[in-house]
């Protein structure tokens, strides 16, 4: 798709310049989240309209966030062939997860490093269901009832073929986890089954994906997550990670765009430069 | 000292261990019988290791990694002394794992091993149960094998660093039912407390009570319901819980 049928997409489903998402988002100048309402050109916070650069975004999650490997149709059947074979021996049973530990959460607009030694990362364009209540052996038919809305989250990693042991090294540097900008509340996305996620570097669109796409929808994700263990209140699961992810190195722009919730903005910067906020990662 | 985070008279409270009896920070001294026991910190990233004794390595078929094997557990699997540990009715494998508990006292990157102990303020236990049924070869141990609820019960002491005079020099011991079934030195670990926060520090930032999990030694057998496991590690405690079955649940 390139960038002229993508506008008439978005015409067609509806995103227009008129419309105000209801949203969370968290602030470096306050505790807590927010209240907000995203607009096409602007953001509307404590009834006052404020251009989106003009805040310090945070994460908007501070729960745990939990990963999902192999949840994208066109992943999965990439790596088919090699299922049956060793070390893996069969096909994934029960969603396989990771954990994307604290030490990773990143934000809007702020930047990324890439750590010495390697050349580029993977950049994961995904969507976080964020979770509003504790959701314990839940049943697929009610598991939206859990659900509080749904942000963009950017798995990065470094690049690893195996998937027979935990990625650790690849997937917890410091700040390898952006999120955000905001979670928009559920009741604004009319069908989370079906968003389009693009991935743009230096502003040219190089990935398009689809949560219609998913191997085990969002209900049933919930479902057979929530059956082994409790997800809690401000907790992440993300849908899946896209199959051949766009790689980033110093210097690129990543942007991630979901439909109906907005875009996530990210720079890529060598491990040596020290990122907003003073701290060297 | 050895402190605690318990429940009792209406409330949370920290307390430490005086004389056989647990004193809350408030002065009230109450019988360790009538408290409900809970992880003695609040855990921020949890690491566990696999296969880092060579010992229980062999036992369950693999040579000691020449890396360490580290996994990451969600806060939900964790819980206190006395706990009860969900058994579900269809498996076959499920064993405990006496660990030792590395608290990580404040913030800090690119550490060395000659200093990695000034970055510790202390040390628990926990037992790292697994359910072997439920292994699968992506991301091995996966999340089903390790991280559901109710599989980490941790405490019941954390216990001052100042306290414990060689951590990679205790002893070990599991007890099922009053038998003693495992018993190990953390003399034996492949890769040592130092060597485990030189390695995790130097790709990314550990913080004030990260926990690792150092590992288990041999002699891990399988557990069922109404088993009541203990597993000690010598000068830090002796951290007991039950195992229960699916009718306990409701769902």
């Amino acid at each position: 798709m390139n960038e002229g049928e993508r506008i008439a997409y978005l015409e067609k489903i509806g995103v227009t310049a008129l419309m105000m998402y209801h949203a969370k988002a968290r602030f470096s100048s306050t505790t807590g989240l927010e209240d907000i309402w995203v607009g096409a050109s602007h953001i509307q916070w404590k009834g006052e309209k404020f251009a989106e650069d003009s805040f310090s975004w945070q994460s908007p999650i501070i729960g745990t966030v939990y990963g999902t490997l192999f949840n994208f149709r066109e992943q999965l059947e990439a790596f088919r062939t090699e299922f049956d074979k060793a070390p893996y021996q069969k096909p994934p049973q029960r969603p396989i997860l990771y954990i994307k530990p604290r030490n990773t959460l990143n934000a809007h607009l702020k930047e990324v490093a890439i750590p010495n030694g390697i050349e580029a990362v993977e950049v994961n364009a995904t969507l976080g269901i964020v979770i509003g209540k504790t959701a314990v052996k839940v049943k697929e038919q009610d598991a939206f009832h859990y659900v509080q809305g749904y942000t963009i989250v950017n798995d990065v990693s470094v690049p690893h073929q195996t998937f027979y042991r935990p990625a650790i090294k690849q997937k917890a540097r410091d700040g390898f986890c952006p999120i955000g900008p905001w979670v928009v509340l559920k009741d604004e996305i009319p069908n989370p089954d079906n968003l389009m996620i693009w991935t743009f570097k230096n502003d040219e669109l190089i990935q398009v994906n689809s949560t219609k796409e998913l191997v085990r929808s969002i209900p049933r994700l919930i479902q057979d997550v929530s059956e082994f263990m409790t997800l809690a209140s401000g907790d992440v699961l993300l849908v899946g990670v896209p199959y051949n992810p766009s790689l980033a190195s110093p210097g690129d722009t990543i942007r991630i765009e979901i439909d109906h919730i907005g875009s996530l903005e990210n720079r890529f910067v060598h491990d040596n430069v020290l990122i907003a906020g003073g701290e060297r990662v | 000292m050895k402190h605690a985070r318990v429940a009792c008279y209406g409330a949370i409270h920290e307390a430490v261990e005086a004389d056989g009896t647990l004193q809350l920070m408030d002065g009230r001294i109450i019988d360790p019988q009538d408290v409900v026991w809970l992880p003695p910190i609040e855990a921020g990233t949890i690491f566990a290791l696999g296969l880092n004794y060579a010992d229980h390595a062999s036992e369950i078929s693999f040579k000691a990694p020449e890396e360490p094997l580290v996994f990451l557990k969600g806060p939900n699997t964790l819980i206190g002394h006395c706990g009860q540990t969900r058994r579900p009715a269809d498996v076959k494998t499920m064993h405990y794992e006496c660990e030792l508990a590395v608290v990580i006292g404040k913030k800090t990157r690119s550490v060395k091993r000659k200093d990695a102990y000034d970055y510790i303020s202390g040390y628990t236990i926990a037992n790292d149960y697994a359910i072997r049924d439920y292994l699968e070869n992506y991301y091995r141990p996966n999340l089903a094998v390790k991280n559901r609820d109710t599989l980490t019960p941790i405490g019941p002491w954390f216990v001052d660093k100042e306290d414990v005079q060689d951590p990679m020099n205790l002893k070990l011991y599991t007890y099922v039912n009053g038998e003693l079934k495992q018993e190990g030195t953390t003399r034996d670990m492949v890769f040592d407390i130092p060597f485990l926060i030189e390695y995790l520090s130097s790709f990314m930032t550990l913080n004030e009570n990260d926990v690792i999990l150092t590992g288990t030694p041999k002699g891990t057998v399988n557990v069922v319901e109404g088993d009541e496991v203990v597993v000690e590690i010598e000068g830090i405690g002796r951290l007991k819980n039950t195992i229960v079955a699916d009718k306990v649940f409701a769902r």
